[in-house]
Formats: C-alpha cells, structure tokens, sequence
C-alpha cells in the first residue's frame, strides 16, 4: 500500500478479510510470512505497529455500559495521550463523528450507525498514520454509510493511509485507490478500479433466451463473437464482445438464423463484479445491496 | 503502565457498580449463609473440639467474608470473559497498552472490591454483635488479608476467562468455588472434620486465609496465624496474577 491512499480488500464472507486484518493489528500471530505496517515487521514489531494504527474492527467492540465520552477517554489514555488533552481531544472528535449530543449517553442506548461512527472517533483519537476498517459499512442504514464514506474520504485528504475491507462492490468503487481481491485466502487481483476493469477491457452483452432454447447450441452459434463467460442461469448467455457494441446486431442475426429467439437482451459495461467474476468465476455474494440501498445524492 | 492500569481498574469498577446483577450475590449470598449458619448450628460451638469463642458470630465472619471474595473471583472471570466474547479486549489488545496492565487493570479493581466486601461483612457483624477482639489492629489484619485474598481470587477468574473465552464457562466453576470452600476450616474447625476432609482442608490455602482472618476476629491478633493467612492469600495472588499474564501471552499467539 502506498502511504495515503485508501486500499480496499474485497471480497466474499469467509474468503479471509477479517483474518488478513487480525493479522495486520497484530490480534493474530501468521503462520507463515511477513507483514510490515507503517514500516513495522507485525510479527516483531507489534508494539510499534501498534502505535501507529487506527482499528475499528467488524463488529463496533463498545462495552454498552460506558458512555461515549468514557470509552474515547479511556481509549486515549491507553495510547498515552497526555490526560491535559484527553477531554479536548474526545470531545473535538466526538463533534467531528457527530456525536456530541450523544457523548453523554452509555454507548448500549446508540444505534448501529452511532456505534461505528463512536468506533471510528476512537480508532482515531491517536491520529494513526494507518486506519483499518474492516467492513464498516455492513448492516448500517444508507444515511449513516454516506456518513462513513464521507469520514474515510476525509481521513484520506488529510493523509491518513486507510486498509478497508468490504464485501460491498459499489463501495470499493467509490472509496478506494486501489483494490486487492481475495479469494479462498488468496490475492487474485490488486490494481485500481478503472485499471481493473479495463484488464476486463470489453464490454459484454448478456441475452437472455426464450424458454426451452438449447442453450448449448446458441452457444455455438455465438462463440465466433467473443469469449463466453459462466452463467448459472438457465438460457443466460453472456458474452465478451470482440468489437464492442458492433457485434450486436451480427449476433441477434445468427441466432435469429439458428431460429432462436431472443427474450432480453442488456450491454453492460465492465463492473468489479465482472472483475471478480473474471479472477474467481464467482459472483460477489451480496454484491448489489449497496447499491439498491443507497439514496441517490442529488 | 500505570496509567493506564489505574483507567482499566477504573472502567472495570464503573462497569461493576453499573451491574447491580453482578454485585449483589457478593453480599446477597454470604450474608444468607452467615444468617442461616449462625441461627441454625450455633449449638455446634458446644462440641469437644470447638473452640472458645465469644459467639458463634464471631467464628463465623471470616467464612463470610472468604465465600463473598471467592464469588468476587468468579465475578471478576465473568466481566473478563464477557469483555472477550463482545470482542471489547481485542480493543485493548490492539492499543498499544502494555499486556501486563491488562490483566492488572481487572485484578486492581478486584482489589478495590474486596476491600470494600471486607469492610462490608465487618460492618455487618458489628450491627449484630460481633466483636473484633484484635481491636482496629485486627481491623487491618482482616482487611489485608481479605484484600490480598480478593485480588488473589479476582487474578484466577481472569486466568479462567483467558483459557475459557466464554462466560458460561466462568460461571460454570461456581458450584466448585463451594467445593473447595467446604473442604477448608472456614466453617468448622479441622478438629471437627471427618477423613479425608480433614486432611485435605489441613493442606488447603483457603484454611490459612480463613483462619488468618479468623483469628482477629475471634480471639487475639496472634502473629503467626495471620503471617500464614497472609502468606497463603499472597501465594495465591502471585501465582494466579502470573500464570494470567502467561495465559494472556498464549491467547494472543492461538487468537
């Protein structure tokens, strides 16, 4: 990772996010190789790296009987602040998340998006050089995800380098610099957005077929256009276009020649979830509730 | 290091004080046996082997006052395991905070607790009659004790937490805290136990604790009792505080 820019780790549930960050924060020992965070080995260096990371782990960690302002003074003792400049420093914080008027309440009466953004005001309170997020917009209701995309991309303005994990494809594309893709624990693509997708390069043209098509002979028929691309669907076909959106009507042609008919027919544009599906033949799980859920921002 | 132990054994104490759930069967639970032992088996004081005391009371407070810190322990296991389960001690964790304050934190606020559970069962033998025979000396020697003991008792519930992870757990060693006590002389003198338990409470440290405390209490502030009160509360401190440091050491490598 670059310093102060925002990576995104993406990928499905159980595909070793929440492992790689554990790791990174020094909760979990690796098994085998090396990590370094802000110049520090994790391994054995962990004091070090410590001080200088933000964590706001998947799932906000806030003992419920505290108040807001308890736990971000309490979290800023422990890295040492100078007890002069706890208070301020709480309460300039707890303004900036916009919790102020919530400060005072025990951190069990607040909502989900009053938890995660108490969690990232504490993350902060040292000013860390890194900031991991892991998935911190999960379960959270589209206003108080704004509010969060918002935060992380102040954070990075003012140079703070963010690790930031998400299932959410439409996050990754709006927050992050850079992305690294995880499948089964493994690394299978890293690189920006726009250069990911355009290592997808062409667009592709999803029919879908009449019912009862033999989709096994249209898939013969439309080979010679472009590569084809897995579907689980029953008369799904989805092809990447050779010539672009030029291929259209040579293809409605053959198969209007082979006698099949076309019920729908969608060009699409590369997405992160045609990245994803690329490099693991898998969709993203849950990959399109973003974006159903976040209000457009007029 | 100090600092922040003091503001972990500063949250642990508020979170206690905001759990009545959790302090109440410190007192609750002792007070009812002391209440039930002393009207129902008072006559015992009158067996061979019993020894002379003012009132039953008297011989009785230093069994309250160990049972009460004994539950402290598991209260204290309880609050740590809930911290790992809810994920709040990888928090600490990943702070830069020195391990050692974390366990520290937890086993100062049991300290504080026991303090006041002593002074609490004191109080409460006073109203109804007992007499501390060993004056305001013997105040201290009880509450030294008691507070050693506690924290003693306070540093194996978090040693218990660290293995188990889990609050069923924790809770689960209660009916064994009772065991362990039974098997001791807080309640009868070792005179008055039956083979096998009078030679396995002779060995054991809660005996010492017991009678350490007792001894103040009901007869005299003879030295030697309450050095090996203090010297078994003490033992018990210094192993348990230690094997929770190793036991924290060894859950961040599994974590």
């Amino acid at each position: 990772m670059a310093p102060g820019e925002v990576y995104g780790f993406l990928g499905p549930n159980g595909a070793g996010k929440t492992t790689t960050v554990r790791m990174l924060v020094t909760l979990l020992l690796p098994t085998g190789g090396h990590a370094r965070v802000a110049g520090h080995d994790v391994a054995t260096e962990p004091g070090l790296v410590r001080r200088r990371i933000g964590v706001a782990l998947q799932e906000a960690a806030l003992d419920p009987l505290m108040t807001g302002s308890e736990l971000i003074e309490l979290q800023a003792t422990l890295h040492g602040i100078a007890p002069r400049t706890v208070r301020a420093r709480g309460s300039q914080l707890m303004e900036r998340v916009g919790l102020s008027g919530a400060a005072g309440r025990r951190a069990g009466t607040y909502s989900g998006g009053m938890r995660r953004r108490l969690d990232l005001a504490m993350a902060l309170i040292h000013e860390p050089e890194v900031l991991f997020l892991d998935e911190p917009t999960t379960g959270l209701d589209p206003t108080s995800r704004l509010t969060l995309w918002d935060e992380v991309r102040r954070l990075r303005d003012d140079g703070t380098t963010v690790f930031l994990t998400t299932q959410y494809l439409e996050e990754a594309d709006q927050l992050c610099d850079r992305l690294g893709i995880i499948a089964d624990g493994r690394i299978v693509a890293d690189g920006t957005p726009a250069a990911l997708k355009a290592d997808i390069g062409r667009p592709h043209l999803d029919l879908v077929l009449a019912d009862g098509s033999d989709l096994s002979a249209a898939r013969e028929v439309v080979t010679r256009f472009g590569d084809q691309r897995p579907s689980t669907e029953g008369c799904h076909l989805s092809i990447a276009l050779a010539h672009g959106a030029a291929d259209i009507a040579p293809i409605l042609r053959a198969l209007d020649d082979a006698d099949f008919v076309v019920a729908e027919l969608e060009l699409k544009q590369p997405t992160l979830d045609d990245v994803f599906l690329d490099k693991t033949g898998e969709h993203l799980e849950g990959a399109d509730e973003p974006e159903a859920a976040v209000p457009e921002v007029v | 290091m100090r600092r922040a132990t003091v503001a972990l054994a500063r949250r642990a104490l508020v979170n206690a004080f905001r759990r009545p759930q959790f302090l109440a069967p410190l007192v609750l639970f002792p007070s009812l046996f002391l209440a039930i032992n002393v009207g129902g088996l008072g006559a015992t004081r009158e067996l061979d082997g019993f020894p002379a005391v003012d009132g039953f009371l008297d011989y009785q407070l230093a069994a309250a006052i160990l049972q009460s810190l004994l539950i402290g322990g598991v209260t204290a296991g309880i609050a740590a395991a809930l911290d790992i389960e809810e994920g709040f001690f990888d928090r600490l964790v990943a702070s830069p905070t020195p391990r050692i304050a974390i366990v520290l934190g937890r086993v100062l606020a049991a300290s504080v607790i026991a303090f006041l559970q002593v002074v609490y069962f004191l109080v409460l033998g006073f109203v109804f009659g007992a007499s501390i025979k060993g004056g305001v000396v013997g105040v201290a020697c009880v509450l030294a004790i008691g507070v050693v003991a506690g924290t003693g008792f306070g540093a194996i519930g978090v040693l218990i937490a660290l293995r188990a992870r889990n609050a069923s757990t924790v809770q689960g060693i209660f009916p064994l805290v009772f065991v362990v006590l039974f098997i001791s002389s807080a309640f009868f003198p070792l005179e008055l136990l039956s083979a096998p338990a009078d030679v396995i409470a002779r060995y054991n440290p809660l005996s010492f604790i017991a009678d350490g405390m007792r001894q103040p209490i009901a007869f005299s502030n003879e030295a030697w009792p309450v050095v090996q009160g203090l010297l078994a509360a003490a033992g018990i401190a210094a192993a348990s505080i230690g094997l929770s440091l190793l036991a924290l050491r060894g859950r961040l490598r599994r974590a």
